[in-house]
């Protein structure tokens, strides 16, 4: 009953960093979505694009978060405000689910339909278009699931760098050794997580082609 | 036993080779004429460059040499795009846009053409009914589709804009032995409708002495004869009689067990 005083007490400040972490994960993972899918035809189209761009987006993927943040600090617009710096690293975490499964859902489209469509005489536009993108959505869509999932629980060390968002209790709770506070930046976040996996999960299944 | 044809040919090899990007050479010295209005079938085994020699008509290959004559003009010379529209495709495994409706995957070249929505919902109507298939099933998906509507439906959408010519590669193959034999006779009435000049790829002789007005025979890249159906099974030529005997000796083999 004590953690429930303690979120009703604290509504509105978990409402806040909620809604701040929200809007750190939307936006980079906007951004990741824009530049993410146009690499991902890149490299579907053009093979040689393959390597360097999914091995330039796995190499980010093993750089340590806390480690790219530290980096990312003396970019000159970018290091000044803690939000950016946030939004630049979630965005370059989330760009490998996006590009990968777009890659993937591009690649995965049934060869028969590919040259039936190609002699039919689409454009390349015209079968990327109308057929190649919506037959690979529900791939792409589950790309950028697991880019929101993980930025969520990301999200949390952009905190670290006074970046805002639930991580802020959480890092304030681990400083004080108080559970309460932990745990009010840890539950609204796994509920933000298990929300996004969920809706996102829904739009999925609902593009698949049959 | 050459004949001369009288009118220009509506496709024309000459010379053509085609090899891989990697060097092998899938097609060699190719030349052949198809007429207006025939029904060349283009018959031989796996591997022997049958679907290689219709991809070069519409250009989903390049030839490595010589040069491919589509109503007169290089294909190399033509816009691609243009070239395609007018020549209806078909392929054995449909490849029927699963996310469009039956009407949506008919009406696709129409609509990009530009065509009145009016005229081509009339089109749909009438395309349907000429394949032999409902109204009702317009508004269906692919996957809700037998293979023999499948495929009916990709015979529907290669004759959509109404190209003069129309390829056709194993278009029955992955059929059972009825539907197969339902669509034969349905692609000749068909044919016999619409003067449409069609190649059509098969593996099977039975289909080519069936729709073929001639049979091009092919071995390894190579074209070995091309022969009017008569004279096909009567030909001398040794390649043409083993094919010939191999089907004989199915049919025999099937009359004894009979017997039996």
């Amino acid at each position: 009953m004590n953690l429930l005083h303690f979120f009703m007490e604290n509504r509105e400040q978990i409402l806040e960093l909620s809604l701040e972490h929200l809007w750190l994960v939307g936006i980079s993972t906007l951004i990741a979505v824009l530049i993410g899918i146009p690499l991902g035809i890149l490299s579907a189209r053009w093979p040689v694009w393959n390597r360097p761009v999914l091995g330039t987006a796995n190499i980010i993927q093993t750089i340590p978060s806390l480690a790219l943040f530290g980096f990312l600090l003396p970019v000159p617009w970018i290091g000044e405000r803690a939000d950016r710096l946030a939004i630049l690293a979630l965005t370059l975490y989330a760009l490998l689910p996006v590009i990968r499964n777009t890659y993937t859902g591009i690649r995965g489209v049934d060869p028969a339909v590919i040259e039936a469509g190609r002699g039919m005489g689409l454009t390349g536009r015209q079968l990327l278009l109308q057929v190649e993108l919506p037959l690979a959505l529900s791939v792409i869509l589950s790309g950028i699931r697991v880019a929101v999932v993980i930025s969520v629980g990301l999200a949390t060390i952009a905190a670290a760098i006074g970046a805002g968002g639930l991580g802020e209790f959480i890092f304030r709770g681990l400083a004080m050794v108080n559970n309460q506070l932990i745990l009010a930046g840890a539950i609204p976040a796994a509920i933000l997580a298990l929300s996004a996996d969920f809706g996102l999960g829904w739009l999925e299944k609902r593009m698949r082609p049959r | 036993m050459e004949r001369i044809p009288q009118a220009a040919p509506v496709i024309e090899f000459r010379n053509v080779a085609y090899a891989l990007p990697n060097g092998k050479p899938l097609l060699a010295e190719l030349n052949l004429q198809v007429e207006s209005g025939e029904t060349l079938v283009l018959l031989g085994r796996s591997g022997s460059g049958k679907t290689t020699t219709l991809k070069l008509i519409n250009r989903l290959l390049a030839p490595s040499a010589g040069e491919v004559r589509v109503n007169g003009t290089a294909s190399a010379q033509t816009d691609v795009i243009r070239l395609r529209r007018s020549i209806g495709y078909v392929i054995q495994d449909v490849g029927l846009f699963p996310h469009f409706t039956v009407e949506r995957n008919i009406e696709l070249v129409p609509r990009i053409e530009g065509w009145s929505a009016e005229r081509i919902h009339r089109r749909v109507e009438e395309l349907l009914q000429l394949v032999g298939l409902e109204p009702k099933i317009a508004e269906r998906y692919p996957h809700q589709l037998s293979g023999g509507q499948r495929q009916r439906v990709g015979v529907a959408r290669a004759l959509a804009a109404d190209p003069a010519i129309l390829l056709m590669d194993e278009p029955f193959g992955a059929l059972d032995a009825l539907t197969r034999d339902e669509l034969q006779r349905e692609f000749l009435s068909l044919k016999r409708r619409l003067n449409k000049t069609v190649v059509f790829v098969t593996h099977d002789l039975r289909e080519a002495l069936r729709l073929g007005s001639r049979i091009a025979l092919m071995e390894a890249g190579r074209l070995v004869a091309v022969l009017p159906p008569e004279e096909f099974v009567r030909s001398g030529d040794g390649l043409v009689a083993a094919y010939v005997q191999a089907f004989a000796d199915g049919c025999e083999l099937v009359a004894n067990r009979g017997s039996v």
